[in-house]
This record gives structure tokens, sequence and C-alpha cells, in this order.
């Protein structure tokens, strides 16, 4: 950790500048925060971003659409399935092709499984940050039983590359079901178990509640989506708001938050995953047979047109704008990443708040740098 | 009801932890070979070539197909007159020469498997190929034939299309037809 000195601009006091990062083990991945502190009490923050850039979206330009997914994969690194389903949804779009109904239930599933999966993981980090280490083995005990099924079905655990544009890779294993509902049975447990575990700790809520506020108005400035804007109160949720895929069939609620802080951040999330399990078990009690997979070209060329999707992904609002010159590459593709436009709140949260505080309201809203730096 | 909140808080997460103390523990122990977790049978490890043992050769023919559709261009291929078709002791005209893989470029997303059209590419159970070098994971024909011949043995593989892909030559009046 680096220590500066600098005089303030507005007052005769001396502020220290530290440099938390990039590599801190709390800004999960490679992200720098400038802090300018007085005493214990943060007088400016400044992100830098930047140390994962590896290009994506220039990358993409000299892909074929079916090998991008592939880059998808690698934008949200938690939440995998989310980030394919995004792409694949915006060049079916663009290319008008219906997905069979088989392969909306499954990417419903699976996509439901892996929003699971990160709040898992968000969890047992956010436990982590707050500077207690056991929610960290629960949290990762069950995201390990999703990545499991997702093994038996996807082949990989993490980089899956299993929804393709159309419907997805192949059908599901034989004991699919089975093993789904003893998976839901399973975190059902699982969720209570990390509930009660932390989330009514004395310690955690003193840490918590009332850090790193931002109301519902401001958040809604700042571009801020998903999880971290529901905890402000603001009910917003593109599955609800703005189905896609086949969300609209599904009786799920959406968690709200009333104060907007790193407690509410939290909470909403361990509530999500209480939805998340409805949705699946609506969907795989549903679920019916047939086709898998569209009739797609293997090389496909969308007409030239644009357009622009949005989906609701762990971390919050994932667009994919994709323009297409009719040729077998697109012309550009841009993403707007939920992590990225919650980080610019960041500023607005730390606002007059302890220098210990800076890693509990980082943590709380939940960024992957992967998707950040893209 | 303030007062006794954080002790209820408390106590509540504390009989979480008194209840995982009695469960048993499931630990899978990395390196030893018989305590690592069981892979699934769609595990998608590095690719590797399947060997056909009616006719005794790989079922590639060297059509340059995953090369082609490879994203991250690990791969490179070659191929030659399959010698065992002169002596029409194989239906492939055209057979693999050598096959390159850079397994550390390669980032296993199985494009290579969706698109060959002769069931000669598989996704192996194969993970562990930590090298001391960079390029040490540049690994050739017979490396990859190995590779696919124990993913083969383990799970019993068969081709997807047994009948167009194998190598078995076919009866002589049809073969006349097609020469």
């Amino acid at each position: 950790m680096q220590v500066h000195q600098q005089v303030s601009e507005h007052s005769d006091a001396i502020d220290l500048m530290v440099n938390m990062g990039p590599q801190h083990p709390s800004t999960h991945g490679v992200f720098r925060l400038v802090i300018w502190v007085d005493g214990e009490r943060i007088v400016k923050v400044e992100p830098h971003i930047g140390y994962l850039h590896r290009g994506s979206e220039k990358i993409c330009e000299s892909e074929q659409y079916n090998q991008i997914v592939t880059l998808f994969d690698r934008l949200d690194y938690v939440g995998n399935l989310n980030s394919e389903l995004a792409f694949c949804l915006a060049v079916e779009k663009l290319t008008e092709t219906a997905v069979p109904e088989r392969a909306e239930y499954i990417r419903v599933i699976l996509c439901e499984l892996n929003r699971i999966a990160s709040h898992m993981l968000f969890y047992g980090v956010y436990g982590l940050d707050a500077g207690a280490t056991t929610p960290m083995l629960y949290g990762f005990r069950e995201r390990e039983r999703v990545q499991e099924l997702f093994e038996s079905v996807t082949g990989a655990r993490m980089m899956h590359n299993y929804i393709r544009i159309g419907g997805v890779k192949e059908d599901v294993p034989d004991d699919f079901h089975k093993n789904v509902l003893a998976l839901l049975d399973h975190l059902k447990g699982g969720v209570d178990e990390c509930d009660s575990l932390l989330s009514q700790n004395e310690m955690f809520l003193a840490r918590t509640k009332g850090v790193g506020i931002i109301n519902g108005e401001d958040a809604l400035d700042y571009g801020v989506t998903g999880p971290a804007l529901r905890a402000s109160g603001v009910i917003e949720d593109v599955r609800v708001t703005d189905p896609y895929s086949i969300y609209d069939r599904f009786d799920f609620g959406i968690p709200v938050g009333s104060n907007g802080d790193c407690w509410d951040r939290y909470y909403v999330r361990v509530e999500e995953m209480r939805e998340s399990i409805k949705i699946v078990e609506q969907a795989i009690s549903n679920i019916p047979k047939g086709e898998i997979s569209a009739k797609v070209r293997r090389i496909i060329r969308p007409p030239a047109g644009e357009v622009f999707v949005r989906t609701e992904s762990p971390r919050g609002d994932l667009g994919v704008f994709l323009v297409s010159d009719g040729s077998d590459k697109p012309y550009r593709v841009k993403v707007r990443p939920p992590s990225f436009a919650n980080l610019q709140a960041l500023e607005h949260m730390l606002e007059d708040t302890y220098i210990a505080d800076a890693v509990l309201v980082l943590g709380s809203i939940d960024i992957i740098m992967g998707e950040v730096d893209r | 009801m303030k007062i006794h909140s954080p002790v209820v808080g408390f106590m509540n997460g504390l009989m979480v932890t008194i209840r995982s103390t009695l469960r048993r523990p499931v630990t899978a122990e990395y390196p030893a070979v018989e305590k690592r977790l069981a892979l699934s049978n769609r595990y998608m490890g590095f690719p590797a070539l399947t060997w056909d043992y009616d006719v005794e050769e790989p079922y590639c023919t060297g059509c340059m197909v995953c090369v082609r559709e490879c994203p991250t261009q690990c791969m490179s291929a070659q191929m030659k007159d399959n010698p065992k078709h002169e002596k029409d002791l194989s239906r492939r005209r055209k057979i693999i020469e050598s096959f390159e893989i850079n397994l550390g470029r390669c980032i296993l997303c199985g494009i290579c498997v969706d698109v060959c059209n002769f069931d000669a590419i598989e996704m192996s159970h194969e993970y562990e190929l930590s090298k001391y070098q960079r390029n040490a994971n540049r690994v050739g024909l017979n490396q990859l034939l190995d590779m696919g011949v124990a993913y083969q043995n383990k799970l019993g593989w068969t081709p997807k299309q047994p009948q167009k892909n194998s190598g078995v030559p076919l009866p002589p009046k049809q073969s006349e037809d097609s020469s």
C-alpha cells in the first residue's frame, strides 16, 4: 500500500492519499481505488479500471458469430450462461430465429441456477469482506453443487459454451430432471442455512446497516441496475418489466430493499436466490419434449441491421448492441455491462464513510472485473 | 425485543455451525487418484483424435474444418493420400499426415467437435497438462491419438454416425461405381 500526502483544496488539513489495489484481495479482480482520507473519513475516491482489458469487443469483430459465444463466456466469468444468453438472443433477434420451446426451458433453468451460483459466490466473499471467514465455506459448498450439475450437462464447470445461436448445444442427460429436483431440495436448505448463519449476525449488521447508502433516485441517475438498484427500493427487473426468452410465463417476486445500504444489497441477493429456486421449480415441471435447436446454418450471416437486447444478468441489466453488415462477422458488438455502470455509483456510495467500510461498499455492488474492463 | 435480537441472530448462526460440525466431511483430496472428484461423462478436457479399430487408422482425414473454425487458431493439420485405400483396405482416400494442437492456446470450447464431419475429434478427459515451458503443450498426432484412445477405452466411445464414418471398405460393386 502506497501513501502520499497532499494539501487538501477545501481545508487546511492534509488529506492522505491511500492507494487500494490493483492487487488487493478484496477488489475481486484487478481494480485500483485511490482514496483520499481526512483522518478516518473518506473525502474522495477515484476508481481506476482497465487492468483486465482484453479488447473483447474488438476481437468480436474478427470472429464468426458462433465463435463469439466463447468470448461472452469470459466477460462475466461467474454468470457465464447469462452472458451467453444475451449474445445469442441478440443474434436470434437479428436473424428472426424462433427458438424451440424445450431449448428455452433448458436455457431458463440453467440461467437461474447460474444466478444462484453467482449469488452464492457473492454471499461467500461478502462475508469474507466483512471479516467473517465461515460464510465463504458455506457459499462455495452450495455453489459447488450447482457447478457439478453444470458439468454433467454442459461438460464444463465455468466456460460452458452451451447456449448456442438458435438453441442449446445438446440435449440434457437422462438424469437431468432427477438431478435438478435433488439440487433444488438441497439449495432450499442451503439458502436458509446461509441466511441464518450471517444475515442477522450482530457484528455483520453493525458493519453493513446504514453504510454506503444510495437512494433510488440517485441510483437511477448513475445507471445502477440489478440487485444494487432494487436494494434502493426501485422495482426494476428486466425479467419482469421487459421480459425476454420465456420469463413472462413464470410466477416469481422481485425482492426490494428499503434503505439502499450495504445490508439491503446483500439481503436482496439472498432473497433473489429463493425466487430463482421458484422459477427453476416451475420450469422443470413444465419442460416439454422436442427439438433443442432451431435449424441454423453453420456459418451465420444475419441481414444488415442493428439490434439491442437487454437481459437480467446476476449483476444487473446486461445489454448487447449488435451491428451487422450482412457478412459472417459482426460490424460492431457493444456490451453494456452492469458491473461497469454499478461501479460508477461507488463514488457516491463512499461519500463520507469510514475508510474501513470502503471494502464492504465495494463488495456489496458485486463487480466482476472481466465484465467491467471487457 | 431489541435487546434479544443480537442474541437470537448470534445463536441462529451458532446452531448452523454446530449442525455442520456433526456432518460427515466431503472433502475430495485432489492429487490422490482415488480421492478425486469423479468426472462426468460429458466433461470436456483437451481435444484428442479418435482411432478406428476396424481398419487400424485414425478417423481424421485432415479436412481442416476444425482448423478453420477454431476461435483461437490453436490447430494445424495436413492430409496425404491414404496408402491403405490403394490396397483396398480402407474406405478413406485421404488420411491425416500431421496434426498439431497447441493445448496451451486451446480454450476447451468444443467447437472443433461440433463441426467435425468424421467423428474424428473428441474432447477427452485429459486435464492435467502443466509443463515447464510455454510451448511444451504443442502436441502432435501420436500424442493426440494416445489421448483419444484412452478416452475411447474409458467411455466405450462409438462414432455418432457409424454407417457414414466407418473405414471398412465398401463391397466391391459399389467401390467400382464410385471409382
